[in-house]
């Protein structure tokens, strides 16, 4: 806990008024919870959708009066439409996928975490900071408008699903229910989205670079922040692509230019160019937009979990009381995850028609992520491996983390290869698979992160109690959810259907069905208990100083919540690597990156290689 | 891996991006402000951060438009409705204008750092009215070729051109604004050695996004009339 204090203080005093302080605000941390508020709210908006989208596949047929009243085109009578499911598919996958995966674990954590943990002040550029935060939250009420605005009679919002596939959402109101201004709106809050995840990459890559303090080499910083540099180098050169896919969608919409749409469609009972409300279209390519959603879409799988891997190893060495297993296998690890990203995305397509040695190539290059996927794995459980371990709720998150990326990863191997993916092409197993590893798998890594960085956020623990019935809860929860949707994947249950109630080979998975929704209505009750817990913690938690985990890096420093300027204007200097635990010698069981190296240290001797093993 | 668990071993590497190369006992830094003084407040180190976020900015569009010319080659080479625009000659003279005003900024930014602030200013004065004669000129090329009845939806190559251009138009009314951010600051009095270390370094941004924008502009210009003119 050493500070070097011979230094002059050149503290920064935060805004007094509370729109600079509280609304508009420069400091990364305020920004950091204005972007997990917004998670927290966009995670109510979509998992509201995932319980009516279960009611609807359990009890098809069902009145609920409330919906006919909120959605009058959608649920006539409050009985639900087929065109209404397909519109809570496609918001709930954009929502959840853009608005939480992507703004909790990078935008959220990382912004708030990143420059602390580094030894930084701030982000490189504050306004900037601000700019994509608000950006961002533009980009969600156009996304909630695009629920509301019903631009053909029988529909809400838009209907293509989160890929948006060509020529269905490129052609417009012809193309039917949910493809009218819905759909535009869904473009133009994508485009609105990828501004704001670049502004937000920028900083964080630039900060990085430029900011770390004194003694802070690239080697010495916390798994965490390779983690969130990572993902802010995949958002930065795949958002773009997405963006340039968008403005061409846009303009096939309403330019009347043919980059996805092809000649001779007969949509709606109407040929191409025979009538005013249908114009000409020629040689547009529908797979271009696949290539292009996709070349982004991989990318956005490793943006969601790769920070959910970071807080993992990091909570994992803090309760385990031991150095994180293989530190730089792990940096490189989280290197090849995000390189290897960039070339798998035609695994996406293997049903496209391409070529079989096109497939081919992407389906060894998509096994090979396994290798470096193993790596991290077995170094989580070397990690635990003879630890004495302290089962706070953090870490139980995190080793559920671990336990969600092998379920869901190890289909992946599957789905990977494309003799297998084609016959589960578009079942629940695929729902069930990319469910596991990137949505469930990434928000346990968010929760093992609030739990673990709470104390710091607030000065106050979040209820260890409550936070225990929350993860178990949870954690078998989501395993009785998904794992049953394998089984419906491997039967031939097709996603995205409203209602099965006319194939009679999938009638016998129908108490699945039902089970599936009953557990999954319960879980998402269990999420009220962690969202009480943490407004009651705020104000009744248990009090906690500095560094109430006895953990090692410079977030623990600084006092619980920090200083405006994080470490009240004298930065730290760094001496030695995040996850000194238990080193052979040392008073104490963890020794803090600032702690001065010691004589014996310096000269070679004993303390400095006592722990290597 | 079990020898650097931690990473504690002794500091050899240079430092990536930013900073000075040379490191002094504790890491990062140079020996003058190992001790005394903050990393922060070192005014060369604190700048460098204006250069290193305009490369990831510009790796960033540079990905834009890899992914709308890879669209280009994909939908030029996949139906057989293409039909190559004839170019507008005032693209010739767009082109001249922005490659002499990448120049004329050159010229400006190396001026920055002498006491020679009113040729800086000038300079900086000559390349901003060329960057708004480069977009006239756009503009004017526009114009031409809805004149002829060619619009966005026309062809794809009509797309396509309308799209690159303005997407380009776009991207360079960014450096425009840059200019003119750089004509309010040369306004300013430097008093210290902060002020003058962040001044270059604005200055070295604008101008490296200039440049770039010139590239830009440049590798457009083949690839929509040279290249493969199907």
């Amino acid at each position: 806990m050493s500070v070097e204090t011979h230094e002059a203080v050149h503290r920064h005093e935060p805004p007094t008024s509370f729109i600079r302080k509280y609304i508009f605000s420069l400091d990364h941390k305020v920004i950091g919870i204005q972007y997990i508020i917004l998670a927290l709210v966009a995670v109510i908006v979509g998992m509201t959708m995932s319980v009516l989208m279960r009611m609807n596949l359990s009890w098809p047929g069902t009145n609920w009066p409330i919906l006919g009243t909120l959605f009058p085109a959608g649920a006539p009578g409050g009985i639900m439409n087929p065109e209404f499911y397909l519109s809570l598919v496609t918001m709930h996958g954009t929502i959840m996928v853009f608005f939480v995966l992507t703004t909790a674990p990078q935008g959220g954590f990382g912004n708030y975490f990143l420059p602390i943990q580094i030894g930084a002040e701030d982000m490189a550029f504050p306004v900037l900071n601000m700019l994509s935060f608000w950006v961002t939250l533009v980009g969600f009420i156009v996304i909630l408008a695009a629920i509301f605005a019903s631009g053909s009679a029988s529909t809400v919002g838009p209907i293509g699903g989160w890929t948006g596939y060509a020529p269905l959402s490129a052609l417009g109101q012809i193309a039917g229910p949910g493809q009218g201004l819905g759909m535009n709106l869904w473009i133009i809050s994508i485009a609105i989205f990828c501004v704001g995840s670049l502004l937000g990459a920028l900083n964080f890559i630039t900060t990085l670079l430029n900011m770390r303090t004194r003694g802070m080499t690239l080697m010495r910083m916390p798994l965490t922040c390779w983690a969130w540099f990572t993902t802010a180098v995949l958002a930065l050169l795949s958002f773009p692509v997405l963006l340039g896919g968008g403005i061409l969608l846009l303009l096939d919409r309403l330019a009347g230019t043919s980059f996805f749409i092809p000649g001779g469609l007969y949509v709606s009972g109407i040929l191409s160019g025979t009538n005013p409300s249908f114009p000409v279209h020629t040689g547009g390519s529908p797979i271009l937009w696949q290539h292009l959603f996709w070349f982004f879409g991989h990318p956005e799988v490793y943006i969601a979990i790769l920070p959910g891997m970071g807080a993992t190893s990091h909570i994992l060495s803090t309760f385990a009381r031991k150095p994180i297993f293989g530190y730089r296998a792990m940096v490189f690890a989280i290197f090849a995850i995000g390189l290897l990203g960039f070339f798998v995305w035609g695994h996406h397509m293997f049903i496209s028609g391409m070529s079989p040695y096109s497939a081919m190539t992407f389906s060894i290059l998509t096994l090979s992520i396994g290798v470096p996927s193993a790596v991290k794995t077995f170094n989580w459980l070397g990690t635990l491996w003879g630890a004495r371990i302290r089962f706070t709720t953090a870490m139980l998150f995190a080793i559920g983390f671990v336990s969600l990326f092998v379920a869901g990863g190890i289909t992946g191997l599957v789905l990977g290869q494309t003799s297998l993916d084609l016959p589960m092409h578009d079942t629940y197993f695929v729902t069930a698979h990319f469910h596991l590893v990137m949505g469930v798998a990434s928000i346990f890594g968010m929760f093992a992160a609030t739990y673990f960085w709470f104390p710091k956020v607030f000065g106050r623990f979040m209820s260890e109690g409550m936070g225990k019935i929350h993860f178990w809860i949870t954690f078998v929860g989501v395993y009785c959810i998904f794992v049953p949707m394998h089984v419906m994947g491997i039967v031939g249950m097709p996603r995205r259907f409203s209602s099965f109630t006319e194939y009679t080979f999938l009638s016998r998975l129908h108490p699945l069905v039902v089970f599936v929704s009953i557990v999954a209505i319960i879980t998402v009750l269990a999420q009220f208990l962690f969202y009480f817990n943490l407004i009651w913690s705020i104000f009744k938690g248990k009090k906690a100083g500095p560094n109430p985990w006895d953990a090692t890096t410079l977030e623990w420093i600084t006092p619980s919540p920090p200083p405006h300027d994080n470490f009240a204007g004298v930065l730290p200097t760094v001496y030695r690597g995040p996850y000194e635990f238990a080193v052979p010698g040392a008073p104490n069981d963890f020794v803090m990156q600032t702690e001065p190296e010691t004589e014996a240290e310096r000269t070679g001797g004993n303390g400095h290689n006592g722990h290597r093993h | 891996m079990a020898t650097t668990v931690t990473g504690t071993k002794p500091l050899t590497q240079t430092r990536l991006g930013g900073g000075s190369k040379s490191r002094g006992p504790n890491g990062n830094g140079s020996p003058k402000r190992n001790g005394h003084g903050h990393a922060f407040f070192d005014a060369r180190s604190s700048a460098n951060r204006y250069r290193i976020g305009m490369w990831v900015g510009m790796a960033s569009i540079l990905m834009l438009f890899t992914g709308l010319s890879s669209a280009y080659i994909v939908r030029a080479a996949s139906a057989n409705d293409w039909q190559p625009l004839r170019m507008p000659r005032v693209l010739l003279l767009s082109t001249a204008l922005i490659i002499i005003s990448s120049i004329t900024l050159e010229f400006a930014r190396r001026k920055f750092k002498n006491a020679a602030q009113s040729a800086h200013k000038s300079l900086l004065a000559v390349t901003t009215l060329l960057g708004f004669g480069f977009l006239a000129s756009q503009v004017f090329a526009w114009n031409q070729l809805a004149q002829q009845g060619i619009y966005i939806s026309s062809n794809p190559h009509s797309s396509f051109f309308y799209l690159l251009t303005a997407t380009h138009a776009v991207h360079l009314l960014g450096g425009l604004a840059g200019l003119m951010f750089l004509t309010l600051r040369s306004r300013l009095r430097i008093d210290d050695e902060l002020a003058a270390a962040k001044g270059q370094a604005q200055t070295d941004a604008v101008t490296l996004y200039w440049h770039f924008m010139d590239v830009l502009w440049i590798y457009l210009f083949l690839l929509l009339f040279f290249w493969r003119q199907v």
